[in-house]
């Protein structure tokens, strides 16, 4: 008997399925979606935004007292005194035991309200994001594409991708949206 | 060979299930406020994009192209991922993929896996098959902990406890927790954060499904809503994810259409809160050992079909589910099957391959064909129009009945006048049998009609009778 594998692809060629015409692509592939309509878009999903000039005063001001994880390559300037910073190694019990996260991101899309992380620097592997219960995500406007393809675009997918569009929630009791489960349950975005 | 898990052993055919559905006004209720909850809140969440209609009109076009190259996109697929430190398993059916992953848990000492919810490894029945082999697989998406707490059966695509409401969900966790919680779903979604933290910091292996891979990159996609998927697909060393050899896309630029038509379709959401994107092992994060299980558990078999191939191209949004009145009054238990409502009744009969399989064979009839479905399906599949070629294939499975040999018998009968007369005079006897101009039971073969249909009294004289007389 053959192998699954020799066996399934003879199977697909036995099918002989005609080629498929080309790929319409119609849809919008640009949106004129800014940072206003992000803002706006992330707050529906009852995350916390502000537009801020000086990260480092918001920092102090959010960050003050709590144990917060510092992921490698975040600005100087963002670890404010009077935070205890936990940088890695962290072991699965650190982070869920720290009171939140700060991080930058890889990229943010206007149309949805999501960011997206890419585990580059200021970031930390996807785990940092997770077990804490709290995310600061500092996001430069000029990191905001308008819409899901321009998005697509800057990213490299060999890259381990999150996208978040909102704290944690679910859908599952009655289908309406509950805010916190297993995800952060407070999302704090701040755009600069 | 085996029989096919997709539906559940046992099930009584569909209308026979529905007559029972349909007795219990607690579960109406319920999926009339869930469904027509969902159904206003799509329609808002699709009537922001213009250009909705060039999104679907895509979708299903990269979708028609995978399944005509899906002799290339697979090993394409498994090379990128084994490029990556991936590894690659192919199954032909449920029993083999199942078999793999119970390898792969034993291979790595585990007793306890953590699941994200999957339709495909729903469709093998894994967690039975686990269970089996001395492996406890923990659902970790909040529907399916209910179901599983609940001991019960889905009945939903996206919401499998959809049939649940506040109260009977607080009583399954009380029961099954331990715990004294009130029937708010924001203190339900916090008593099932407790319940599985410690499993999620804990466990070393899991399992996933996968909404998309690309076939170019070897990226493999999980949209969801809780963080139990980025729980899963990051904190245990080891992670199997098993999908339908139909969940390609070719290329990462084909993910731009369905990461904005899925999330509407199905939780109304522009967006879902979490999607996780990893291509293959990613040295320092997330699982270090990364298996890809290939299934065709009877899609190979659908792709011959060139009118049922289409339900090939189907993304598990749902959203059939929600605007079917055939579902609304009758839930999704009564399909027997993990795949429930318009989009189940034409996968479910053409994955179990057999249409003398009764049950299977009564899923095309679970429809009015009214034709909803097909309007908010993200892919167009048109449903209804497969579910019209599955009867055909039904009625041709079940060989020669009454009904068709009437209609053989009629067919000889209309080919002569005079024969058709002579009938014709003969048949009006039956005025005999009528009560108020309508006939209830007619002796044999005609009880067969009549059994579920009345039929009206043939008048004493017939047309061309009349006309003779009249005009001739």
């Amino acid at each position: 008997m053959a192998d699954a594998r020799t066996e399934i692809l003879n199977r697909i060629r036995a099918a002989k399925v005609a080629p498929a015409g080309p790929t319409p692509r119609d849809y919008r592939r640009t949106g004129e979606g800014g940072v206003e309509l992000f803002a706006e878009r992330v707050a529906d999903y009852r995350a916390i935004v502000h537009a801020v000039s000086d990260v480092p005063a918001k920092l102090r001001e959010l960050l003050v007292g709590k144990r917060i994880v510092a992921p490698a390559g975040l600005p100087a300037d963002w670890l404010v005194d009077g935070v205890e910073w936990l940088t890695e190694p962290l072991s699965t019990e650190d982070l869920d035991q720290a009171d939140g996260v700060l991080t930058n991101c890889a990229a943010a899309i206007a149309d949805t309200g999501t960011i997206v992380l890419d585990a580059g620097a200021g970031q930390g592997r996807r785990a940092l994001t997770l077990l804490p219960d709290y995310h600061v995500c500092v996001v430069r406007t000029d990191q905001v594409a308008a819409s899901v393809p321009e998005a697509l675009e800057r990213l490299d997918p060999l890259r381990p991708l999150t996208f978040i569009s909102g704290p944690s929630a679910t859908s599952d009791i009655e289908l309406n949206r509950v805010e916190g489960v297993h995800g952060p349950r407070t999302l704090e975005v701040l755009i600069t | 060979m085996a029989r096919n898990p997709v539906t559940w052993l046992g099930s009584p055919t569909f209308p026979n299930a529905a007559r029972t559905a349909l007795a219990d006004t607690q579960l109406r209720q319920n999926l009339r406020k869930a469904t027509g909850t969902i159904r206003a809140r799509r329609a808002s969440a699709v009537a922001e994009m213009p250009d909705w209609e060039a999104l679907r009109l895509s979708g299903e076009a990269i979708k028609n192209d995978v399944l005509s190259r899906l002799e290339v996109l697979l090993p394409q697929l498994e090379e990128a991922v084994t490029a990556r430190g991936g590894t690659v398993h192919w199954a032909r059916d449920a029993e083999e993929a199942n078999a793999i992953v119970l390898r792969l848990c034993r291979e790595n000492d585990a007793t306890e896996v953590v699941k994200v919810k999957s339709m495909a490894t729903a469709e093998i029945g894994l967690n039975e098959a686990l269970e089996e082999g001395g492996v406890h697989a923990i659902e970790t998406d909040l529907a399916e902990l209910i179901v599983q707490l609940g001991d019960d059966r889905p009945s939903h695509i996206l919401v499998p406890a959809i049939h649940r409401n506040r109260s009977e969900i607080r009583e399954i966790f009380q029961r099954r927790m331990g715990i004294s919680v009130s029937d708010e779903p924001a203190d339900l979604a916090e008593a099932a954060r407790l319940y599985l933290r410690q499993k999620f910091l804990t466990t070393k292996v899991a399992v996933s499904g996968a909404n998309f891979a690309v076939a170019d990159t070897g990226s493999i996609v999980v949209l969801e809503s809780e963080g139990n998927g980025r729980m899963c697909l990051t904190l245990p060393d080891t992670l199997i994810t098993v999908m339908g050899i139909e969940k390609l896309v070719p290329t990462w630029q084909d993910l731009e259409v369905f990461l904005q038509l899925l999330p509407r379709s199905s939780t109304a959401e522009r967006m879902n809160p979490y999607t996780s994107v990893w291509t293959g092992v990613t040295p320092g994060d997330g699982p270090q050992q990364f298996h890809l299980i290939l299934l065709d558990n009877g899609r190979t078999a659908s792709l011959k079909d060139t009118v049922g191939r289409q339900a090939l191209r189907c993304i598990r949004c749902s959203a059939c589910l929600n605007v079917c009145p055939v579902y609304e009054r009758t839930g999704g238990q009564s399909y027997g099957s993990v795949y429930p409502g318009p989009i189940g009744a034409i996968l479910t009969p053409q994955l179990v391959g057999d249409m003398h399989d009764k049950q299977a064979a009564s899923l095309p009839y679970a429809s009015s064909l009214c034709g909803a479905c097909f309007e908010v399906c993200p892919v167009r599949i048109d449903i209804p129009s497969v579910l019209t070629h599955l009867r055909a294939e039904a009625v041709t499975a079940k060989g020669r009945s009454p009904e068709s040999v009437a209609m053989a018998a009629a067919a000889w009968m209309f080919r002569d006048a005079k024969r058709y007369e002579r009938a014709q005079k003969l048949g009006a006897l039956a005025r005999l049998l009528a009560r108020n101009g309508k006939i209830t039971s007619l002796p044999w073969p005609g009880s067969k009609w009549t059994s579920s249909r009345d039929v009206p009294a043939p008048p004493a004289e017939s047309f061309r009778e009349w006309w003779r007389k009249n005009r001739g």
